[in-house]
C-alpha cells in the first residue's frame, strides 16, 4: 500500500501525538487500524481526548496474557459513529499491566458500553478495574474456584 | 445462616428482604429457562408493574470458545467457532476467515469472494426470519411464527444446495470457500428469491401494519442516538436509533464495494424501529444476492494453502456485518500454527448494557418486546 492511502490514519496519529507526545507509543498504523500504547495513569485523559475527537463507539475490550514479559495487556477497540471522516477506523488502545498486580481505572464513566466487557476481562484474566459499578462474576459458574481461565498457566484438562 | 440471611445474600443489590417488604418491591428471576433464544437470566425488581432495577445475568451457555481456539490450529478452529450462532453460521466464521487470510498472507479467488457474499446474505436472512418468527410468537401473533419459519426453509434449501448442510455449514475457509456452487444454484436461487420478495410484502400487511404489533412496540423502549452510540450497541439496534452505520459500507470487505445497496435506518429508536430495520434489510439482501449472481465470474474458489500453515507474528482486527450487527475478531499470532489469542466481539454481548438501560422504568408487560427487539442471542453472547 502507498503512503497516500494512509493519510487519514496519519492525521489522527499526529493530532493525538501533538497532545500527548512522549506519554504514548504508536505501535502500528495499518489501513483503518491504529494501535496506541498508553500507561494506566494516562488512560482516562487519553480516552476523554479521543472521545471528543469523535471516537465514541466502544466495540470490545480484550485481555491478553504474556507470562514471558510478566505483563497482561488490556486492549480497548473504539470506532466512530458520529464523525464521518473517521468512519471505519478502529483505534486499539492498549494498556500493559504488571501480571502480579493488574489494576487499572475503569473507562465505564466515559464509554458506558465497556461495563460488561470489563467485567468479563476481570473474571477471565483477573484484571481489577477501579471504581467499576459492579465487578462480579459474569460468565463463569458461581462456584468457580481456580485461576482466571484465559491466563496462559490455566490448562484445559486432557489437552 | 438463617433463612432471611440466606435470602438477603441471594439478592443482587443491597436491598434486603425486610426493605423489599416495606417498600413493596418484588425481586423476580426471569429465566434461566429458555426464554426464546437460549438460556439466560434477568434479575428484575418490580414496584407494581414498573421495573425499577434490572440485572442481566448471562453465562449459562458459556463454552470457552476463546480458550478452545488457543489449543487448535487455524483450520481446526472452523467447526467449533460457528456453534455460538448456528442460525447465522456463515457470518460468525466470516471475520475469522478474513483475519486468518491476512495472517497467512493469502487472498481468496474472486469467485470465492462473490460466493461468500451470497452465502453470508442468505444466512443473514435465515437468521432474521428465525428472529422474526419468535418475535411474532413473543407478542402473541401465531401467524408471524408460522410464515417466517416456512419461508426460511426455502433459503435453507439454497444454503444446503451450496454447502451440503442445513444449518452448520462450515463452508467458509481461510482462502475462499470449501466447494464450488452446483450448476443449478443460480436458476434455483433466482426463482426462490423472487418468490421470497413477494412473500416479504405480505409480512408487512399481516404484521407491521397490524394494530396488535404497533400497540406493543411503538413508543416502547426508546433508545436515543447518544445512548445507542455510547452504550456500544450495533446492527439493527444502532440503525433503529438514527445512526446509519453499516460495516458493509464504512469498511467494505470482499466485493461489497462493487454492489449497490442502501443502508436502511429509522429515526425513532423504539422497538418498532428495531423490528422494521431488519425487515427492510431483507429486501436489500435479496437485491445483493441477485446482483452478485449476475456479476460472479468463473474460476477457482479456494486458494492453495500449505498443510498446517504458520501465521506471521502480529495481530489483526477484522469485522463484518452479521444478522445482529457488527461481528469482530481480534486474532493475535505468535508465529506458530495456532493462534496465540482469539477474541470474539459479538453483537449480542454488546446489547447487554442497552438491555439494562431500557428495562429500568419500563412496564413488566413490555419486557418481551424490549428483550427480543434487541436481537439478543444468549449462546452467542456467552461464547
Amino acid at each position: 500500500m502507498s503512503d497516500q492511502s494512509l493519510y487519514r490514519e496519519k492525521e489522527i496519529v499526529d493530532k493525538i501525538s501533538s497532545k500527548f507526545g512522549e506519554k504514548i507509543k504508536t505501535n502500528y498504523i495499518n489501513t483503518k487500524r491504529i494501535k496506541f500504547e498508553v500507561s494506566k495513569d494516562d488512560i482516562i485523559e487519553f480516552a476523554k481526548f479521543v472521545k471528543d475527537m469523535g471516537f465514541d463507539h466502544p466495540i470490545s475490550v480484550a485481555g491478553t496474557d504474556y507470562p514471558k514479559d510478566g505483563k497482561i495487556e488490556v486492549t480497548y477497540h473504539i470506532d466512530s459513529c458520529s464523525n464521518e471522516s473517521y468512519f471505519g477506523i478502529v483505534l486499539t488502545i492498549a494498556v500493559r499491566l504488571a501480571r502480579d498486580e493488574p489494576i487499572m481505572p475503569t473507562l465505564m464513566n466515559i464509554y458506558k458500553g465497556v461495563e460488561y466487557h470489563e467485567r468479563e476481562t476481570f473474571e477471565m484474566l483477573g484484571v481489577v478495574f477501579k471504581d467499576h459499578r459492579k465487578l462480579d462474576r459474569l460468565l463463569l459458574p458461581e462456584d468457580w474456584a481456580d485461576i482466571p481461565p484465559l491466563r496462559k498457566d490455566f490448562q484445559i484438562k486432557g489437552r | 445462616m438463617s433463612d432471611i440471611e440466606r435470602l438477603n445474600s441471594m439478592l443482587p443489590n443491597s436491598l434486603s428482604v425486610e426493605e423489599s417488604r416495606e417498600k413493596g418491591i418484588l425481586t423476580l428471576s426471569v429465566g434461566p429457562q429458555h426464554p426464546g433464544s437460549g438460556h439466560f437470566r434477568l434479575i428484575i425488581k418490580v414496584d407494581g408493574d414498573i421495573i425499577v432495577d434490572a440485572e442481566p445475568d448471562p453465562g449459562y451457555v458459556h463454552r470457552g470458545e476463546e480458550k478452545m481456539c488457543e489449543y487448535r490450529n487455524f483450520m481446526q478452529n472452523i467447526p467449533h467457532l460457528e456453534r455460538p450462532v448456528i442460525a447465522d453460521s456463515c457470518s460468525i466464521l466470516y471475520p475469522y476467515c478474513l483475519a486468518i487470510e491476512e495472517l497467512l498472507n493469502i487472498e481468496a479467488p474472486r469467485r470465492a469472494k462473490f460466493i461468500r457474499v451470497i452465502m453470508s446474505e442468505i444466512n443473514k436472512m435465515i437468521f432474521e426470519l428465525y428472529w422474526l418468527g419468535i418475535y411474532g410468537i413473543f407478542l402473541g401473533h401465531s401467524t408471524m411464527f408460522m410464515w417466517p419459519m416456512a419461508d426460511r426453509e426455502l433459503l435453507i434449501d439454497l444454503a444446503e444446495l451450496a454447502s451440503g448442510a442445513r444449518v452448520t455449514h462450515a463452508y467458509f475457509v481461510p482462502g475462499g470457500v470449501r466447494n464450488d456452487l452446483p450448476d443449478i444454484f443460480k436458476d434455483r436461487a433466482v426463482r426462490q428469491l423472487k418468490y421470497f420478495r413477494n412473500r416479504l410484502n405480505e409480512y408487512s400487511k399481516v404484521f407491521y401494519e397490524n394494530p396488535l404489533f404497533i400497540d406493543r412496540t411503538k413508543g416502547v423502549g426508546i433508545l436515543s442516538r447518544e445512548d445507542a452510540i455510547n452504550l456500544g450497541v450495533t446492527g439493527p439496534v444502532l440503525r433503529g436509533s438514527n445512526v446509519p452505520y453499516d460495516i458493509r459500507k464504512v469498511e467494505p470487505y470482499d466485493v461489497y464495494d462493487e454492489l449497490n445497496f442502501d443502508v436502511k435506518y429509522m429515526k425513532d429508536g423504539d422497538c418498532f424501529a428495531r423490528a422494521y430495520v431488519p425487515y427492510l434489510e431483507m429486501y436489500e439482501s435479496v437485491d445483493l444476492i441477485l446482483q452478485a449472481l449476475e456479476k460472479m465470474p468463473d474460476g477457482p474458489v479456494r486458494a492453495k494453502l500449505p498443510p498446517n500453515p504458520k501465521g506471521k507474528v502480529g495481530e489483526v482486527f477484522k469485522r463484518v456485518e452479521a444478522g445482529r450487527g457488527e461481528l469482530a475478531y481480534y486474532v493475535i499470532s505468535d508465529g506458530t500454527q495456532k493462534p496465540y489469542r482469539v477474541k470474539l466481539s459479538v453483537p449480542s454481548f454488546r446489547a447487554i448494557p442497552a438491555m439494562r438501560k431500557l428495562l429500568i422504568g419500563a412496564r413488566l408487560a413490555d419486557m418481551p418486546a424490549i428483550y427480543w427487539g434487541l436481537n439478543y442471542w444468549p449462546v452467542e453472547a456467552d461464547r
